[in-house]
């Protein structure tokens, strides 16, 4: 006999321990079973592509960092990246190394706390969290010696880097190297194989490899579906088709591969910093450009394979010192276009945990 | 103090009015003690968890932090009690008491020394099993006259997770009254010539995990999920209220670990110490177990919880059950050493056997 059961409209958010940040999903539930669920945006919009219209090129920069706050680097990276596309400016070669430097281990960082909080919606009560938590405070302090600053760096330029690399720097980054495989390793012993963690994440919240593509997802969550697309490869910027690494890919496209993959992108980033490190030239690295500057009126669109996907600025020129657009294609929002696909039918656990694996920052999302 | 406190129930007819002497110095004992050892119990979590966690825990009132919890205590209890205007009132005031008062009860069977306890019923251990429950009950009162839609789910889960692990602990407790052929708590105790962990690891370790469920401890602490259920059943409660829950919590998992101690370490026995002290050190160690387990483990899903409880600790404690009492009827003189082989090869056997057909992972419920 079935029992007659009553859905109930459950609010998951804004202010939910779980959800990133101010994202909100108005699910329906029917006891623990999610049978619909309804994203809400927009709780965390600073207009930030509106103010880019009223700033000059460079005013912009720090808004950059802004949008994903856990990878200020890689956004950065990826605005300045368009503009010297528009504008046609030359970067030195030794600032190149430093930018790739930079944004591999910003997502180190990026990856470190996706992880940890992965496993905090999964109920570890803060441990791994804490353990990443202290390599990543090791890479913020590397930042901090480059640029002074720990969380929104504003360290690119346009044609270059804000300052060279201190001399403490590359003896203080290998040691770093030099421990991290280490304490993936242990990371690795300890939740891998955890019969919980397999439990919980194995075949749940199923990603389908036509599923990602039509979602157009992409990063990590794509990766894990089984498609071998990273930007890095693909469409290689700035250095990275000197350098040698692979690109991991899951086979299920379910929230333990999604893990995996961020995992081993860990140790892809590591071999990559230590190659960019061997590498690095001598020499400046910031070609002199105009506080203002004005492009010719032109569109551009330039991508860098961010820590959460594809991160692509749309920047329109109309002649003038300020931006006439700026649209930024951010891979948290995108990401969650197969939220709704993913969730319905989970159970409310699930849903935390599928939604934490996806890995969305909010400042990005509503921008 | 504590003489008077070790003095077997004996005593009673010998000094004027010896029964009530014996009710207030047992019952002030029961009540101080327990409170006192939850205000240290609290600090040695906190600090356990820090050192699991790599950092230091609370180290700042007072000497190793110690007053940490004194002054948490004031503060909570000068907070505004805040009633929802939605909410059962009556219920959502009766529901603490009601949580709180069996598990000081549950107390009053256990020895301290022998004889030395309140009241040596001959149905201790059913005594405790009954009591138990009712503090399920308050949870789920809590949860429901809250008016809240996370309390509400959090007192569902409340009531599946009580249903499914009670079965297995009491048959897991069937075994130790097996071995000694009493129901009393002072005779289990004084019948552990060798602690009976040696004689019954499955038992322990179905006992174990079975109260660990019913406590709703870390991987069971699906009542209060913080992840999903943001504070599950008391995220309505404030002030003392919320006091007498969280002081209902540290009560539970103290009596689980008294409860642990006496059936399955030994209780009070002991060579060199007195006996009190033992048993407060058996306590202590196996409260710091439970502290290790938190720290480490993520948390099951709700239909997970139910497969273990229904499909793993069932089975096993029936099976449990059968084996120690076939044991006992055909080779009653074993010794301690092949009885504590035979219920391990069991505990193997079973482990094995179940692991081939355990899939991890979950699907979705079509909707």
């Amino acid at each position: 006999m079935a029992i007659k059961t009553e859905p109930m409209f459950l609010n998951l958010g804004p202010v939910h321990p779980s959800t990133h940040g101010v994202f909100r999903m108005r699910a329906l539930v029917d006891g623990e079973v999610i049978t619909d669920i309804e994203p809400v945006f927009g709780y965390l919009h600073r207009g930030i592509e509106k103010l880019a219209e009223g700033k000059s090129y460079r005013q912009f920069l720090p808004l950059s960092d802004r949008l994903d706050y856990v990878s200020s680097m890689n956004n950065n990276m990826a605005y300045v990246m368009a503009v010297e596309k528009l504008a046609g400016i030359e970067v030195p070669q030794r600032a190149e190394y430093i930018r790739v430097i930079m944004a591999e281990l910003q997502r180190i960082i990026a990856h470190l706390l996706a992880i940890g909080s992965f496993f905090n919606d999964m109920g570890t009560f803060f441990t791994p969290f804490f353990y990443m938590f202290i390599q990543k405070e090791k890479i913020t302090d590397l930042f901090e010696m480059v640029c002074g600053q720990r969380l929104l760096y504003n360290y690119m330029r346009f044609g270059g880097v804000s300052h060279d690399l201190p001399p403490e720097f590359i003896p203080a980054l290998t040691r770093f190297l030099d421990e991290m495989p280490a304490e993936i390793k242990k990371y690795e012993r300890l939740l891998a194989e955890n019969e919980i963690v397999l439990a919980r994440s194995k075949n749940v919240g199923v990603l389908t490899r036509e599923m990602a593509i039509n979602a157009s997802a992409a990063g990590p969550v794509l990766r894990a579906s089984g498609v071998n697309w990273d930007i890095r490869k693909d469409d290689p910027y700035s250095i990275y088709d000197r350098l040698d690494f692979t690109v991991p890919t899951g086979t299920n496209g379910d929230c333990y591969d999604r893990y995996r993959v961020r995992v081993e992108e860990l140790t892809q980033s590591l071999n990559i910093i230590r190659q960019a490190v061997d590498g690095l030239p001598k020499g400046k690295v910031l070609n002199p450009v105009p506080l203002r500057f004005r492009p010719s009126s032109g569109e551009v669109y330039s991508h860098i394979e961010g820590n959460k996907g594809e991160l692509g600025f749309h920047v329109i020129s109309d002649g003038s010192d300020k931006p006439y657009r700026i649209h930024v294609r951010a891979p948290s929002f995108i990401n969650l276009t197969a939220l709704r696909n993913m969730l319905i039918g989970w159970k409310l656990a699930d849903a935390i945990i599928i939604f934490g694996s996806i890995d969305i920052c909010l400042g990005e999302v509503d921008r | 103090m504590m003489e008077l406190l070790l003095l077997p129930a004996s005593i009673r007819s010998d000094v004027p009015f010896g029964y009530w002497w014996h009710l207030l110095i047992f019952g002030l004992g029961i009540i101080t003690l327990l409170l006192t050892s939850v205000i240290i119990f609290i600090w040695l979590e906190r600090r356990l968890v820090g050192r699991f966690q790599l950092r230091h825990g609370p180290n700042r009132a007072g000497p190793f932090g110690l007053l940490q919890s004194v002054a948490d205590v004031i503060k909570i209890l000068t907070k505004e009690d805040i009633i929802p205007s939605r909410a059962d009132k009556l219920v959502f005031w009766m529901a603490p008491v009601i949580a709180f008062t069996p598990v000081v009860l549950m107390l009053g069977v256990v020895p301290v020394a022998d004889g030395a306890l309140l009241a040596d019923l001959n149905i201790g251990i059913l005594f405790v099993v009954a009591i138990s429950s009712i503090t399920s009950l308050g949870v789920f009162m809590a949860g429901w006259s809250s008016y809240n839609k996370y309390s509400l789910l959090s007192a569902m889960r409340t009531v599946a997770q009580l249903v499914s692990y009670e079965m297995p602990l009491i048959l897991s407790m069937v075994g130790v009254v097996i071995l000694t052929g009493s129901l009393s708590l002072n005779e289990m105790v004084k019948a552990q010539s060798v602690p009976f962990i040696l004689l019954q690891p499955a038992g322990f370790f179905i006992f174990f995990t079975a109260s660990l469920a019913e406590i709703n401890r870390t991987p069971f602490d699906l009542l209060e999920a913080d992840s999903e259920l943001v504070a599950g059943y008391n995220i309505e409660y404030s002030g003392m209220k919320f006091a007498t829950f969280y002081l209902t919590e540290y009560c539970e998992a103290i009596v689980l670990a008294t409860l642990t101690a006496t059936l399955f370490l030994g209780g009070w026995q002991g060579p060199w110490l007195p006996p009190m002290i033992w048993l407060l050190l058996k306590i202590g160690l196996v409260f710091c177990g439970i502290v290790w387990i938190r720290a480490t483990l993520p948390r099951l899903r709700i239909d997970q919880v139910m497969n273990f409880a229904w499909k793993f600790l069932l089975p096993l404690a029936i099976l449990n059950l059968l084996v120690t009492s076939l044991s006992v009827i055909f080779w009653p003189a074993a010794p301690a050493w092949a009885s504590g082989l035979i219920n391990l090869g069991m505990l193997a056997v079973f482990i094995l056997t179940y692991s081939k057909f355990f899939k991890p992972g979950g699907k979705t419920v079509a909707v």
